[in-house]
């Protein structure tokens, strides 16, 4: 019963985002831009690096996933506040658990989707030399794990909010920190706050995956953020407080 | 299923929406919320959906309580809530669907139950349509049709006829009359002529609290009191014919009326009719009558007393 519930949040959400182009949108930019800047940028793309690798592709999905993220997001729950269907469900027989992780698991399976769509590079790379697969499984797995996390946010900033740019801007924001800023900072300090801050980089985590190191702090870095932010998200419709 | 509230209180920062409020609703009844705005229909119609908690008492809904198991309650309620929010985006069908797989409608049924709400609800025309492109009424019948989809128990209505008009509401009526025969429904309404006509039974709820309960013909007669009467006595003077009236003994107060010249509000003593006295008196002084009409207090007068005078 309870995945069940959960599905039918999942499948309802997925066919929104197609049904107002939302996908078609992302999935049309994202291509566009990655088939770009993988394939014809002319500073950095394949051909001239002229190896056999899949990074060009990781370095700009790490962003533009970034971006796109955010704007998917962003009227998860706050529009459902703002028309008042957030009511509506709520009295359905359905938690608010399961409302959160429907949301969560389609937005998950449109970046999903969308990185499915770019497995044609892979083989074509892999047609014109040779390629460290293994490297490009874990490539694929950062950007997963680093979408999961970014949705996980962007969720909880939907839910604090019934005005959806505010939650466009709170997610970016709160997602620049971990982005870059606390990337930065770590460097500006030194010692326990150095390490802290350096822990919590976003980049730091995610470049130790590419490289196929897999190590437990990472998985335990990317699980907190998406549970920290799942749970709040739970929080703030609990509280309910933008009635 | 019953409805039992057992005293139940919200507040909300220094205001209380909810001021240990309490009462019933048996099987097949038709139960009208009445009451001024903020008084409190709303919260509680929230409270027994389980969209909010009351900080005190509880609600039975069939046997479960609100409070322990508010799963079990939501399977058995279909509700409308005010507003009537939807998802303007979908399709009235899939919308339809998507309520019914969430309501736990079985997969086998739920095309047959799609097909019988918009046969009941008469959305054959729009079922395609996007929810946002339909017009109010329609958006209402679609709210009406999600509500019963499960086919649950227990139906409650937050003014489910706002904004419809004439002939729509004749429609929505006639379809919870329909509806509510074999099942509970509590409805709220801010059209006292509605809810004379729709429920079996009369909650005026004020301030969180309730100030009136009773079939509408038991409010209206509680509030009665004195008979009314509206006369209209020709063939005599103005004054002769007013102090006349006035010395009978079945008379209490006697008015002039701005109106016309010749009609006069008469109120009678407690318990006695002056009818058949004004009468004889006509015919003994020669006077005619043309008007003798009691004037009935309706529900929208007993509503104003019990919501005014706080």
């Amino acid at each position: 019963m309870t995945m069940k519930q959960i599905w039918i949040i999942t499948k309802k959400e997925l066919k929104g985002y197609f049904d107002s182009l939302m996908a078609y949108i992302l999935i049309v930019v994202f291509l566009g831009l990655s088939g770009f800047f993988t394939w014809l940028y002319g500073n950095n793309d394949v051909f001239f690096i002229n190896r056999a690798t899949m990074q060009p592709f990781f370095g700009i999905a790490y962003w533009t996933l970034f971006i796109f993220i955010p704007a998917l997001t962003m009227k998860q729950i706050a529009e459902e506040y703002k028309t008042g269907t957030i009511e509506l469900l709520l009295t359905k027989p359905v938690s608010d658990w399961q409302v959160i992780s429907g949301k969560f698991l389609a937005t998950f399976l449109l970046i999903v989707i969308s990185l499915v769509l770019t497995i044609p590079y892979y083989f074509s790379i892999a047609s014109i030399g040779p390629v460290d697969h293994g490297s490009v499984l874990t490539g694929y797995l950062g950007l997963l794990l680093m979408s999961a996390a970014y949705i996980s946010l962007g969720i909880f900033a939907s839910s604090v909010t019934s005005n959806q740019i505010v939650a466009f801007l709170l997610a970016l924001i709160v997602g620049i920190f971990f982005q870059i800023i606390f990337g930065i900072s770590a460097s500006a300090f030194s010692g326990v706050t150095s390490d802290v801050l350096g822990y919590l980089d976003m980049q730091y985590h995610y470049q130790s995956i590419i490289r196929g190191v897999i190590d437990s702090k990472n998985i335990i870095y990317f699980a907190s953020i998406i549970l920290v932010g799942l749970m709040a998200s739970e929080l703030s419709l609990v509280k309910r407080n933008i009635n | 299923m019953d409805i039992c509230v057992k005293s139940i209180t919200k507040t909300y920062g220094p205001q209380k929406a909810l001021d240990e409020l309490s009462f019933e609703v048996k099987t097949g009844e038709i139960l009208g919320f009445l009451g001024p705005n903020g008084a409190g229909k709303t919260t509680t119609m929230k409270a027994i959906t389980c969209y909010i908690t009351p900080d005190a008492g509880d609600i039975l809904v069939g046997g479960h309580s609100v409070l322990q198991s508010p799963d079990d309650v939501k399977q058995n309620i279909g509700y409308l809530p005010e507003n009537n929010p939807l998802y303007l985006d979908m399709p009235v069908l899939d919308y339809l669907s998507f309520i019914g797989e969430l309501q736990g409608v079985e997969k086998a049924l739920l095309e047959g139950r799609l097909n019988e709400m918009v046969r009941i609800c008469g959305l054959n025309d729009e079922k395609h349509k996007k929810i946002g492109e339909l017009s109010k009424g329609y958006r209402q019948r679609v709210g009406l049709a999600q509500a019963l989809i499960h086919d649950p128990q227990v139906l409650i209505l937050d003014e489910p006829t706002t904004g419809l008009d004439p002939n729509q509401i004749i429609e929505i009526r006639e379809l919870i009359k329909e509806i509510g025969k074999a099942k509970t429904v509590i409805l709220s309404s801010h059209i006292l002529a509605e809810v004379e006509a729709t429920c079996d039974r009369v909650l005026i709820i004020n301030k969180g609290k309730i100030v009136a309960n009773g079939t509408p013909e038991a409010l209206r007669n509680q509030a009665q009191g004195k008979e009314m009467l509206k006369v209209c006595i020709k063939g005599g003077e103005k004054n002769d014919i007013y102090k006349a009236l006035r010395d009978l003994p079945e008379t209490d107060i006697v008015s002039f009326s701005e109106l016309n010249n010749s009609l006069f509000e008469v109120e009678s003593q407690p318990d006695q009719s002056s009818c058949q006295a004004i009468f004889n008196l006509c015919v003994s002084k020669g006077w005619y009558l043309t008007q003798l009409t009691p004037v009935e207090k309706n529900l929208e007068d007993v509503f104003r007393e019990l919501t005014n005078e706080n």
